[in-house]
């Protein structure tokens, strides 16, 4: 908040002086229209600036003020002397007291009451009031162009490079010690005055966080709404270019969540929510992005309703749309021309598509996430770099071109000499298998026509449609690069996402990831259809891991029996209960190995799963999925194979699964009823039943009909009726028993636990010589 | 009315250039090829801490390319900042500009660029529009309609 009240006075300040002119004219000439217009505009914008600032004593002399000028310029007063004089009087008091604001000093308010009171139309005219000294402090801030911003950094690129260029010219001969030193302090004052000059264009949310009050305000009164907003982070700082650039977008999406997804009170109310709807809009940074968020607690998206939209609209197939994956429906908010309200409203019109806000966020190199639900609300996500201009980048070598590749789009990069990636021919295009994962090969020499650009390695490059692997020669540096826009020319060859001038003074181009997966034509199927060609593809054959064993073997594994495979610590996996173990967030998963797995470092694992339980296999590395041939060279003495098979023309051991998992114990899956028979208290259910169900029992206060309780747990002095099928009671006692005294102490954990377990055995014991 | 123009000589003849139109008149350093972009455009240059787009202007013209050409004149066009090769510069001279003379059948890329004529020592030099040699893009850019 101080800094809106440093940005108001300084505004306040300025406006004041450029007005003391206008009032001196408007008082030569009372009818001029033009200056009565600039006064009123300064004291509306004032009165609008106390509102959310809570200066109510500017606020209400600013206000009445406005009052009195709206009625001159609707033509209802005339602007005599005396009016003058008052509207004057009070620019003044305006100037007086903000300056006070400023300063910090008090300033007595008897006077203000006779100021508006002389705006009246019968008031007696003012005494013009002495201007008392006046004590004006220092401005600690001062208002800059961004246009001054912006040539002050140019200024620091020349800069940046004129040092470059004359550290480069001074290595090329012997140089003088005293004129290296020199250089370097050059160098670093360089370096601090290009932070600091970079820190000017940073400024914190608040900037565009402060005008939201009144937008939602504005948005929900007409529509009847009641709506209570919270703003987190508002301090995170961003570019404030960015800032300009996302105000837009933020603005519909506010005005959706405020319009679309809150409710009308009265349904709210016969949902059993609050009558005020809740938008909460927050911000965060993590690492060089900046998260809002922006939840309300409204209906949410109705997905049903988009489809039937999607399909009425003609955008996809019937079959199409029931294919899609709930993600990809829900996506369906951002295509051209959809909206899932049905009826168009003065504030978000019709058909005023996400498509927009989407595209904006994507073109500022930002991403748009939801989350959904249906009945409870809409959290939207937006994920945007610090600044516009500096970007993480991998420098990429091809032929005698350098490329920078955004890091953020780069899963990987892997060296193609190594044995973890292999490339096949498939019809006239190529793919790249990267440890088992299949990817669209895109040589990005070949798409950009240079020549003798060889491949070295593979860039796995993210987007949001899919992965692709992008053929690329040496990688060459890794740098922040400052990111200009290109020319649209060679904007729209499709595959640029900027130009750069790196320290080497040569211009090198930024390339867009999605950009070249179109422009290669790759098409990226959705996940469902990969699924169903997985499916086919079982039917040939049993789908496997093949990967390079602890002990340096090369075995496989059916694929349906890895759940994942990851990368664990060492330190994690430990020797306890006479096995090895390694400890996950919730508890601890066995391990099967075949030899000793490393103490020190990260060790690759496969998380395996026959559906109940789970078991986990160090490896040495991963390779790829394999599809096995059905025949299958038994062999004998070896416990834990299950035979050979030739993949690839190599002879690997298959795993044995069924061995693997048989000697795993199966998680407990009955859990026998406890039956809580209630004191009224809630003691049972807040203090006992955690107890219960932390020991395997499961717990319950009623009984489903067909359903009889393993033992009843009662108070002694309240004990159940008798029950019918004469379930085991144990009762417990409100305080330690006295010797003689039956019942057992109820925060007694052991002798509490001992005697359920005693009960239910007992009772199993009956049960089974009732079997005999 | 005199205005300024710019004479520059490109593709064997020479041409006048609005001054207003003109930023500066300088010899590039190296020019980084932009693969994949319009032919009449060359590439990239660094001009001081600014990177231009360097317009091969005989191509923009439909000519063949001036491989040797190494100045160009700088401009700033629709917030972009552009290098237009040329052979050579003469001065910039005030001109009274006339009006393309009527009957005159230019060849397609000239008649796109030609803005008039100004008359130097009686020998009549086109006026060239730089704007109307900047291969067009594809625009992408959408506004939010609030």
């Amino acid at each position: 908040m101080d800094d809106l009240l440093q940005e108001f006075i300084a505004e306040t300040r300025e406006t004041l002086d450029a007005l003391s002119g206008e009032i001196v004219l408007w008082e030569a000439n009372p009818t001029d229209r033009a200056r009565l217009d600039a006064i009123f505009r300064f004291v509306h914008t004032v009165k609008g600036s106390c509102g959310f600032l809570d200066l109510p004593r500017l606020g209400r002399l600013a206000h009445a003020a406005e009052d009195v000028l709206a009625a001159v310029r609707e033509g209802t007063r005339a602007p005599d002397t005396a009016l003058v004089n008052a509207v004057l009087a009070i620019v003044d008091r305006i100037g007086e007291l903000t300056e006070a604001i400023a300063a910090g000093s008090p300033l007595d308010d008897t006077t203000e009451d006779l100021l508006i009171a002389a705006l009246a139309e019968d008031a007696v005219p003012l005494a013009p009031a002495s201007a008392g000294p006046q004590t004006r402090t220092a401005s600690r801030s001062v208002r800059l162009a961004v246009d001054l911003l912006d040539r002050m950094m140019a200024g620091m690129s020349d800069m940046v490079l004129a040092r470059n260029e004359l550290a480069r010219r001074l290595r090329d001969q012997p140089i003088d010690p005293r004129v290296e030193g020199a250089l370097e302090r050059l160098s670093l004052t360089v370096g601090e005055m290009r932070d600091t000059i970079s820190r000017t264009r940073m400024q914190r949310i608040e900037a565009l966080f402060s005008a939201m009050p009144r937008m939602v305000r504005d948005t929900a009164t007409p529509l009847g709404k009641l709506v209570t907003l919270e703003v987190e982070g508002a301090d995170v700082e961003l570019d404030r270019e960015m800032i300009e650039l996302l105000r837009d977008p933020l603005v519909h999406i506010i005005r959706n969540a405020v319009d679309h997804g809150i409710e009308p009170p009265a349904l709210r109310r016969a949902l059993g929510k609050r009558e005020a709807g809740r938008l909460l809009v927050s911000a965060r940074q993590t690492g060089n992005q900046i998260v809002l968020e922006i939840s309300d607690d409204g209906r949410g998206i109705d997905v049903d309703r988009l489809i039937a939209k999607a399909a009425a609209a003609g955008l996809h197939s019937e079959a199409k749309l029931a294919a899609m994956t709930d993600r990809q429906r829900l996506d369906l908010i951002f295509a051209p021309g959809l909206s899932s309200r049905d009826v168009a409203t003065a504030v978000s019109g019709r058909g005023v598509g996400m498509d927009v806000v989407r595209a904006n966020i994507e073109q500022i190199g930002g991403r748009i996430a939801l989350r959904n639900r249906p009945g409870v609300g809409l959290t939207i996500e937006l994920q945007v770099p610090l600044t516009l201009s500096i970007i993480p980048a991998i420098v990429v070598g091809v032929g005698e071109q350098r490329f920078a590749l955004p890091r953020q789009s780069i899963e990987e990069i892997v060296a193609i000499r190594g044995d973890a990636v292999r490339i096949d021919e498939l019809g006239d295009s190529r793919v790249a298998t990267v440890r088992g994962r299949r990817l669209p090969l895109v040589d990005l020499a070949t798409l950009l026509r240079i020549e003798g650009g060889r491949m070295q390695a593979l860039a796995i490059v993210g987007t949001r449609d899919g992965n692709f692997a992008l053929g690329i020669g040496a990688v060459l540096d890794s740098e922040e690069l400052v990111v200009k826009p290109v020319a649209p020319a060679v904007m729209g060859t499709g595959i640029y996402a900027g130009q750069t001038l790196p320290d080497s003074g040569l211009p090198m181009l930024l390339l867009d990831g999605a950009g070249i997966a179109a422009a290669a034509g790759l098409r990226f199927v959705p996940q469902v259809l990969v699924d169903e060609d997985q499916a086919t593809a079982q039917e040939r054959g049993i789908d496997a891991l093949l990967f390079d064993d602890l002990d340096g073997q090369r075995r496989v594994l059916p694929l349906a029996a890895v759940d994942r495979v990851e990368t664990v610590s060492a330190s994690a996996i430990r020797l306890t209960g006479g096995r090895l173990h390694l400890s996950v967030d919730d508890g601890v998963v066995p391990l099967v190995t075949m030899a000793e797995p490393p103490a020190t470092g990260q060790v690759t694992l496969l998380r395996l799963t026959d559906g109940v339980t789970e078991i986990g296999y160090p490896i040495r590395d991963a390779h790829e999925i394999v599809t096995l041939p059905v025949a299958m060279a038994p062999v004998r003495g070896r416990p834990g194979i299950a035979g050979v098979a030739v993949v690839n023309g190599e002879q690997v051991e298959v795993v044995d699964g069924h061995a693997l998992f048989a000697g795993e114990i199966a998680p407990p899956a009955v859990r026998p009823l406890c039956l809580l028979h209630h004191d009224g208290t809630g003691w049972m259910d807040t203090f006992l039943r955690p107890v219960l169900e932390a020991s395997g029992y499961r717990c319950a206060s009623t009984l489903a009909p067909g359903e009889t309780a393993a033992v009843t747990l009662a108070m002694d002095d309240d004990p159940p009726a008798a029950s019918a099928s004469g379930d085991p009671v144990v009762l417990l006692r409100s305080r330690p028993a006295m010797p003689g005294e039956a019942g057992i102490y109820r925060y007694d954990r052991a002798a509490l636990i001992a005697a359920v377990a005693a009960e239910m055995e007992a009772r199993g014991g009956l049960r089974q010589e009732m079997a005999r | 009315m005199s205005e300024l123009f710019l004479i520059a000589h490109l593709a064997g003849r020479w041409v006048a250039v609005a001054a207003s139109q003109v930023d500066s008149a300088v010899d590039i350093g190296e020019v980084v090829a932009v693969p994949c972009a319009p032919p009449a455009v060359r590439g990239l240059a660094a001009l001081r801490s600014r990177v231009v787009t360097v317009i091969d202007t005989q191509v923009a013209l439909g000519r063949e390319p001036a491989h040797r050409a190494r100045r160009a004149i700088i401009a700033a066009i629709d917030g972009h900042h552009y290098a237009f090769l040329v052979d050579a510069f003469d001065d910039v001279f005030p001109f009274d500009a006339a009006p393309l003379s009527c009957g005159l059948a230019l060849d397609g890329r000239w008649a796109v660029a030609a803005r008039g004529v100004v008359e130097r020592d009686g020998e009549p030099l086109l006026i060239l529009d730089l704007a109307a040699l900047v291969p067009a893009g594809v625009v992408t850019d959408g506004a939010i309609a609030a």
